[in-house]
Order: C-alpha cells, then sequence, then structure tokens
C-alpha cells in the first residue's frame, strides 16, 4: 500500500475518524428542526395530566362531572378507561396507568383531560373533585427495610436484595477506614420537555405515536399491553429530543395520549411544563453508602465492606438494574480479593428513581473516592499514590469473580490526566465572575482558597444480567447512495452522523440518507448505558458489510472475476492485482443492495446468591482531577478546572466525543454542588429552573481533556461507549479539591454551603 | 377558550401576522408557536430561566414566554427563523455547526439568538462578556465548552470582516 493511499483514507471527509457534520445540525441551529414538542396536526386536541397531591391516600372517589361540562372540554379517561394491563414498568409491571383505589407519591396520574386549548386542560383539571383519604407515608428507605414496616405496595417494600460474599472473609487491614456517603436526588432535567402527538387509526383500533423517547420498542410493547391492542397497532416514529439522561426510558406521558387519542377519535398532543416534567419522570436514585476498607500499610486494598440503600420511590422503574450497578462498581476501579457487601433498592411513597446518566455507579464512585482519599490520608500518601499502587488492569478478577477482559488502562488514565496542564493561580485582584458566587459580587478574594481532588471510576457498557440485548439496522445501497434504517433513538448524542461515518467508511459511498427512526425496522434497544455506538453502531457496521460484499459479488461477477480477491478501498472497488478500480459509485448504479442485520454482544449472567457472576458485558474508564476556588467565608464553589483522560477504545468523532465528555462534566458538576430535588413530606419542593439549580455557562469550568485510544477488542468499532464515564468520578473529585481548600468531611452530595461553612 | 376572544397584529421577522380569536393570556411564545406556525422558538421552563425562548423585540433579547403576547404590539419580533433563509446560515450559525455546539440542539435557537444579540452590541466580547452573556440560557447537554468555542469563533470572524472593511 501506499503512503498517498493511506493518507487519503484517513482524511476522507465524513469517514470514521473525522469531526463529520451531524445532518441535523443545519436544521437545529435554524429553528427548523421538529421536536416532539413541535409535531402539530389538524383537529388536534390537547391532553393534560391530573396527578395526586399526596404521597400516599386512598381515593375514595372522582368526581369528573364539573370537569367534563366546561366548553371545550371533549373526555376525561380514569383508570376505569383502561381496556388493557391496567400498569407498566420497564423491568416489573407495577406502576398504574392512573391511579385507582390508592396513590402512592405526589404526582402519581389519576386522571387525564382532552380539550380545545391548553388553558381549557389546565382549567378542567381543577374542576376534577378526588376524594382522597390520606394515609401513613412510608418517606425513608430506612424504614422501607424494616420489615415491621406495612407494605405500600402489593409487591413490598423491598424490590431487590442482593449480597456480594467474594474471597476470604476473614481478612483485617493493618489500617481501616470508613464511612458513610448520601447522595441526593438529581434530576435529568432535559431541556426538551415530554411531549407526543398520537393518532388515531380509522377503525378506533390502532394508534400512531410521535414521541421523543430513548427506546420505541419498549414503549410501544408497554403501550400496546396497557391499549390492550396488538404491537403491531400501535407505531412509533421519533420526535425530535431534546436530551433524556435515562429520563426518557420509562413511560411517562405515551399511554395517556394514545388512550385519549382512541377515546376521543382525535388527534391528542400532550406536553409537560417543567413542573410537571419534575412530577412526570424518574430521578436519579438518592443513596446512603456505607463503606470500609481494609488496607496494608503501604495502601493497597486488601477487603472492602460496604451496605448500600437505594430510595427506589413508589414503583420499581429500574431500580433492581441501578441497584446492581450500584453494589458491583462499589470497589471502585481497584485491586481487591475479599469482598462483603449488601445492597438494597427500595419503595417509599417518595418519587419514583431510575434511570440516570451512571445509572447507580455515579452514587457508588462518591463513596469510593471518598474512601480512596480517606486511605491515602491514613496511610500517608497522595490521593494520585494511593490509586496508582491499587489499579486494576485487563486479567483482574472484580468482586463478582468476573474477571475484566475489556481493555482496562486505569494507571493511564491516571497518569496521562496528572500529566495535563493545572489553571493559573487566581489573581490577586481577580474580575469578580471569577470569583466564587460571581456576579453577585458577594466574595471577598481574602477568603478565597484553592483545593485540588481526584476522582477515578469504572463503569459497565450495556445492559447485564443475562439480557439478550441487542440493536437491529437495515442498509440499502442504490444507484450509488446509501440508505439507512434504524430505530435507535437520537437523543443528542450524534448516533445519526456516527451511522453515515460507518456507512461511508465501510461502503465507499459518500451520500448516506437516513430514514425516519421508528418501529418500522426491528429494535434498535435502548440510547442508555453507553451501549448505542457499540449496539447500533456493531448493527450498522454489520448491515454495511453485508451489503459489501453483494457489491463485491456483483463486480465479481460482472467482472468474470474472483471475490475473495476484490475489496473497497476508499471510494473504490478494487482487486489485489491492480487490474481493476471502479468507483462504487460506479459499480452500483442501476443495481441495488440491501441487508438487515442484528447485533447481539455476547450472553451475561445473573449474579447468584453470593453476587458472583459474569453479569457485565465491558468496561470503560475514566480519570478526573478537578480545581477549585472556595470562599471559605461564604461556602460558594468555584469549580475552576476539571482535567480528564477517558478510556474511550478509539476517537470515531473527535468533535463529538469532547462535547460527551464536557457535557458530562456538567452534570457531575451539578450534582456536587448544585443540583438536588428536595423533599418534604414526599411532596417536590423546588420543581422549576428558579429553585432546582443547574449549571450555567458562568458555572462551567475549563475542561482540559486527553482521550486514550487503545481499541477495544470485544467492541465492533474498537470503540467503548463514552457517554456515561465523564459524569461520574467528576463529582467526587470536585467534593475532594472542597476537602482540601477547606478541610471539610464533606460526607454527602450535593456540597451545600452550610457544609463547607458550618464544618 | 373562555373570556373575550381578542384580535390584534403581531410584527414578526419582516412580516405583519394577524392574530385572531386568541385568549389575552396568551404568551408571545404559545402565540409564536401554536398560532403563528413559528416553532423554532423553544419553550422549557416558562419562568425565564433557561433562555430557550430568547427572541428579540425591537432589538433587545428577551424570553418570549414572559412577555404577552399582545403586549407586542407595535413592536418588531425576530425570531430564529427570521435570522437566515431555509438555504443560508449566518455566521452565528455556521460557528456552532463548526464549533460543535449542538448536541440535542433544544436550546441551540435560543443561544443563536442571544449570541447575535451579544455580537451586534459588543462586537469584541472577552471571555467572561461571553459567558455573562450567555448565562442566562441553559444547555443540559455540551457543558458549554463547545459553545463557548462557537461563540470565539462567531467573533474571530467578525473582527476580521471588519479588519478588511477599514483597509
Amino acid at each position: 500500500m501506499t503512503a498517498g493511499t493511506t493518507t487519503r483514507s484517513a482524511t476522507r471527509q465524513g469517514a470514521l475518524g473525522t469531526s463529520a457534520p451531524r445532518p441535523d445540525g443545519i436544521p437545529k441551529v435554524q429553528g427548523r428542526f421538529a421536536f416532539s414538542s413541535d409535531a402539530w396536526a389538524e383537529h388536534m386536541l390537547w391532553g393534560a395530566t391530573l396527578r395526586s397531591p399526596h404521597p400516599h391516600a386512598r381515593i375514595r372517589s372522582i368526581d369528573v362531572s364539573a370537569a367534563l361540562a366546561l366548553p371545550g372540554v371533549s373526555r376525561i379517561i380514569t383508570a376505569d378507561d383502561v381496556p388493557g394491563q391496567l400498569t407498566y414498568g420497564l423491568i416489573t409491571a407495577d406502576q398504574p396507568v392512573f391511579a385507582r383505589d390508592v396513590v402512592r407519591y405526589v404526582g402519581e396520574p389519576v386522571a387525564a383531560v382532552a380539550a380545545d386549548h391548553p388553558e381549557t386542560a389546565r382549567r378542567a383539571l381543577q374542576l376534577i373533585v378526588v376524594d382522597y383519604e390520606p394515609l401513613p407515608a412510608l418517606l425513608t428507605a430506612a424504614a422501607a427495610i424494616d420489615p415491621a414496616t406495612p407494605a405500600i405496595h402489593p409487591d413490598g417494600n423491598v424490590i431487590r436484595h442482593q449480597r456480594i460474599v467474594h474471597g476470604d472473609q476473614n481478612v483485617v487491614g493493618d489500617v481501616i477506614v470508613e464511612g458513610t456517603y448520601d447522595i441526593g436526588m438529581q434530576d435529568q432535567a432535559f431541556l426538551g420537555l415530554e411531549a407526543a402527538l398520537a393518532l388515531p387509526d380509522d377503525d378506533g383500533n390502532g394508534v400512531e405515536l410521535y414521541v421523543a423517547t430513548q427506546w420505541l420498542h419498549e414503549d410501544q410493547k408497554q403501550i400496546a399491553a396497557c391499549l390492550g391492542v396488538p404491537e403491531e397497532r400501535v407505531r412509533l416514529t421519533l420526535g425530535g429530543v431534546g436530551g433524556a439522561f435515562g429520563g426518557r426510558e420509562d413511560i411517562s406521558l405515551q399511554v395517556h395520549c394514545c388512550l385519549l387519542a382512541l377515546a376521543t377519535g382525535r388527534p391528542i398532543k400532550m406536553q409537560y411544563g417543567r413542573e410537571e416534567s419534575f412530577l412526570g419522570h424518574i430521578h436519579r436514585h438518592p443513596a446512603s453508602i456505607w463503606l470500609r476498607h481494609h488496607a496494608t500499610r503501604d495502601g493497597i486494598i486488601r477487603r472492602i465492606e460496604a451496605r448500600l440503600v437505594f430510595d427506589g420511590g413508589a414503583y420499581a422503574s429500574t431500580s433492581s438494574a441501578v441497584l446492581i450497578n450500584g453494589i458491583t462498581h462499589i470497589q471502585g476501579p481497584y485491586r481487591c480479593a475479599s469482598a462483603t457487601v449488601d445492597g438494597w433498592a427500595v419503595r417509599t411513597n417518595n418519587p419514583p428513581c431510575g434511570a440516570m446518566r451512571g445509572f447507580g455507579v455515579v452514587q457508588a464512585c462518591f463513596a469510593h473516592e471518598s474512601q480512596m482519599d480517606k486511605l491515602a490520608a491514613a496511610v500517608n500518601l497522595s490521593p494520585v499514590e494511593v490509586r496508582l499502587r491499587n489499579a486494576m488492569r485487563t486479567g483482574d478478577t472484580l468482586i463478582t469473580g468476573q474477571v475484566v477482559d475489556s481493555v482496562a488502562p486505569v494507571e493511564r488514565c491516571i497518569r496521562e490526566t496528572a500529566a495535563l496542564p493545572m489553571p493559573t493561580d487566581l489573581a490577586d485582584e481577580p474580575d469578580p465572575l471569577d470569583l466564587p458566587g460571581g456576579a453577585g459580587l458577594t466574595a471577598d478574594r481574602r477568603h478565597v482558597r484553592r483545593g485540588v481532588g481526584w476522582g477515578v471510576s469504572i463503569k459497565n457498557l450495556m445492559y447485564s444480567e443475562g439480557f439478550d440485548d441487542y440493536a437491529t439496522a437495515r442498509c440499502t445501497v442504490r444507484d450509488g447512495a446509501v440508505t439507512l434504517e434504524f430505530a435507535t433513538a437520537e437523543v443528542g448524542q450524534g448516533f445519526v452522523v456516527l451511522a453515515q461515518q460507518i456507512a461511508r467508511t465501510v461502503l465507499g459511498l459518500d451520500d448516506v440518507y437516513l430514514e425516519p427512526i421508528s418501529t418500522n425496522v426491528g429494535s434498535a434497544g435502548s440510547t442508555s448505558a453507553s451501549r448505542q455506538t457499540w449496539m447500533s453502531g456493531g448493527a450498522v457496521d454489520g448491515a454495511c458489510k453485508h451489503v459489501r460484499d453483494q457489491i463485491l459479488a456483483h463486480v465479481a461477477s460482472t467482472h468474470g472475476l474472483e471475490v475473495s480477491r476484490l475489496r473497497i478501498e476508499d471510494v473504490d472497488v478494487v482487486d489485489d492485482l491492480g487490474t481493476l478500480r471502479i468507483p462504487v459509485r460506479e459499480a452500483t448504479t442501476g443495481v441495488s443492495f440491501t441487508h438487515t442485520f442484528e447485533y447481539h454482544h455476547r450472553p451475561t449472567e445473573e449474579l447468584d446468591a453470593n453476587g458472583q457472576g459474569n453479569c457485565h458485558v465491558a468496561y470503560a474508564f475514566v480519570a478526573h482531577r478537578a480545581v477549585v476556588d472556595v470562599d471559605v467565608e461564604l461556602g460558594l464553589v468555584k469549580v475552576v478546572q476539571v482535567a480528564t483522560a477517558q478510556d474511550v477504545g478509539k476517537v470515531l468523532n473527535p468533535l463529538a466525543a469532547i462535547g460527551q465528555i464536557e457535557g458530562g462534566i456538567a452534570q457531575g458538576l451539578g450534582l456536587a454542588v448544585m443540583e438536588e430535588i428536595i423533599l418534604d413530606n414526599g411532596k417536590l419542593r423546588n420543581p422549576s429552573f428558579t429553585d432546582y439549580l443547574l449549571p450555567t455557562a458562568l458555572d462551567a469550568p475549563t475542561v482540559v481533556a486527553t482521550m486514550i485510544e487503545e481499541p477495544e477488542p470485544l467492541a465492533p468499532l474498537g470503540a467503548k461507549g463514552i457517554g456515561e464515564p465523564p459524569c461520574i468520578s467528576v463529582t467526587p473529585a470536585i467534593v475532594a479539591a472542597i476537602r482540601d481548600a477547606t478541610g471539610a468531611a464533606l460526607t454527602r452530595v450535593p456540597v451545600r454551603p452550610q457544609d463547607v461553612v458550618g464544618a | 377558550m373562555s373570556g373575550e376572544p381578542e384580535f390584534y397584529d403581531l410584527r414578526v421577522n419582516g412580516a405583519t401576522h394577524a392574530v385572531s380569536d386568541a385568549w389575552l393570556g396568551e404568551s408571545l411564545l404559545y402565540v409564536l408557536r401554536e398560532r403563528l406556525g413559528l416553532p423554532g422558538t423553544k419553550g422549557a421552563c416558562e419562568q425565564g430561566e433557561c433562555g430557550s425562548c430568547t427572541v428579540l423585540i425591537d432589538g433587545d433579547a428577551v424570553c418570549a414566554c414572559l412577555v404577552m403576547a399582545a403586549d407586542a404590539v407595535d413592536a418588531n419580533v425576530t425570531t430564529v427563523e427570521g435570522l437566515s433563509a431555509p438555504t443560508t446560515l449566518t455566521d452565528v450559525q455556521a460557528s456552532f455547526l463548526a464549533a460543535g455546539g449542538v448536541q440535542c440542539g433544544f436550546c441551540t435557537p435560543g443561544l443563536v439568538v442571544a449570541v447575535h444579540h451579544l455580537l451586534d452590541t459588543n462586537p469584541n466580547p472577552s471571555e467572561n462578556e461571553i459567558r455573562e452573556a450567555i448565562s442566562g440560557n441553559i444547555c443540559r447537554c455540551t457543558g458549554y465548552g463547545r459553545i463557548f468555542e462557537a461563540v470565539r469563533t462567531a467573533r474571530e470572524e467578525r473582527v476580521a470582516v471588519r479588519a478588511r472593511g477599514q483597509k
């Protein structure tokens, strides 16, 4: 191969490895991209949901007569109007479409209205009279574990308990450090509020739904069951998704919207406002974690003991899987031969919790990284040195007995992060915007102290515990152009451009068209668990490679050549004798080829009673170093810089990759210092963007990032998922930096001013 | 909808639009999106906290969710749709794409309007002026890094254009 050919291939515009432009980019900057909230239909009605004001109450009666009499109201539905299954859920169908006899959390749907205007619908909700008999509410996870506490749901209060017992149980360390760590309830706070448009079929037995979701086929299955119709009568198309982060994995308004469409025979638009969004989707689990490390005097971890409790709220959602992620990642990216771990996911009358970016590992990481700093202090090592001494490597055995056969460059992540430049010192007379408190002009430079902290993490990729996870894609080549079809939810991450890049690289064709993302093709699984680059990327890659082979066979037969001698090089079909070179575009003119491919990852296993088993598919690693300035008088924090080295396998689109890294860091910063849903007797106190604080442009730290490219042999494209790791260990790194600046113990996140000042 | 129906004209992106049979309480955001067929302006908080609904009213950047539509009568309203024709991009729109400032894209229209407002009123903003100017526009996907880069790119381009004009 000549050097010239290599260079040409590597830099071909739009191929893998380039920052190819997103196909949805131009409409998005012009305001012409259609989000699900922009969907509209002739004669449509607006749907709205009535929700419980009580954390736990019996419903004595529901009177809709006054609401129904309001001009403009078409229909009101309750639990009595659900023709199919009365409940839904991702893992267990334990959540009612509408509460019938009892409500179990503040915000639980009780009824839905269809009206001619959103304001009419809102007023109709106020006219529905529900007679509630309040019941004692179960509001703490600790009480939920107690067998003496009355069950608040027929399935009981413990959603799942799982132990891990591994190695010699009698190991006692020369050095023992322990602590209890609490993690607050974080919200996904995607910008694009829940919205959908449902169009009823003429015969009234089916529906077409445009919706922002993470997993079209799972929605289809759950909706069809509740409507009592065959799955093929519920056809879903992805409405433009304004972010997801786990919060669109569960059903929110989908079933209500379809029910109203079938009940009225009219198109129904439903759209939550921000307050309803906080009530209408699941959140990140609050957790309490006790963790004890046994180590040698040299700081080598010998044994861990842990107890993790996740508050799942009123319904199961994905709590059981979040729990397994929490307990199986509690060792962090560190070698450990002995462990006793107990974990619970419990049901309470708090809002339901489920998936959010990091999925159980965020909580575990805050605990294990806080512990690593305690261990470092106890054995008089630096935070970096104690982590290096324990860093996991490929081939190590986890506390589940599973061997890490993924690429595991933990040591490299730490060393390369440490090598990134530190920020300049805070000026003696800084711009007030550079101080903690910023434009509030509250900080006094003399009270500002700087701190540095570390966090390192391990994150599983894809689904676990024996789930047969797969993704489907169809590739068609006709007249020199590629058309791809898949049901992979594009939620902002950029799978749409990655799919095009894969097709261009495999097929040597530049024009790649994408069919609407819908249930017209097989499931792609969920856009979650850092899985779509691997899974749907694998499916698109597989489909394109089959089509490539069809093209090569076609060229072989038309030119009388042996197919085994042909390949696609750059944009040409060539043979290895150098006698043939024709553009793929030309070779496919007037003919068409198609293939549908299903990619499955290798099987995983359930954990046994001792928490042993090959339950995860693969792992990714990352290190974070945070630098903060803290106003020690006011307890205000400014995150100055975050440095990170992330194990990505292979960079497929550099701009998209850095976007994931910077975006994840901002969400981890949010959990560290500002984001928390505050509950009072099960009621959300701050369901708005005025009161639930999100990082703004003034809160964003400078990010210095490096991506570690050691291609993953298990992955179809050599690339690991990169969505979740950025938001995991940055949170403990920031908290460690605040500890470094202040000496405060800081055992909970988010860190509040009173935690810093009161220390 | 209850209450006396309202009829008024709005001047949006240089064109006059008749609003008929509206409820007086409707926000400019609602009327733009639901009555005038201009869904480019997004709503995400209803409280003026997130900036997704940023539009220009007589050249000032405001949150359309906080303005009653009937209050914008006699004003010139510019929405994201008014910044460029379907086949063209402004310098700011092009820089958002080049810098990777777009992920889910929900905050993007509001940010594009806000950055136009910034560069039109302060052609050479400092880093902190950029941060402050867009601190009312929340982005949940990007962590802002690529958006800062996009604003810098557009700023440098405008500085270069002006320098060429002065020669």
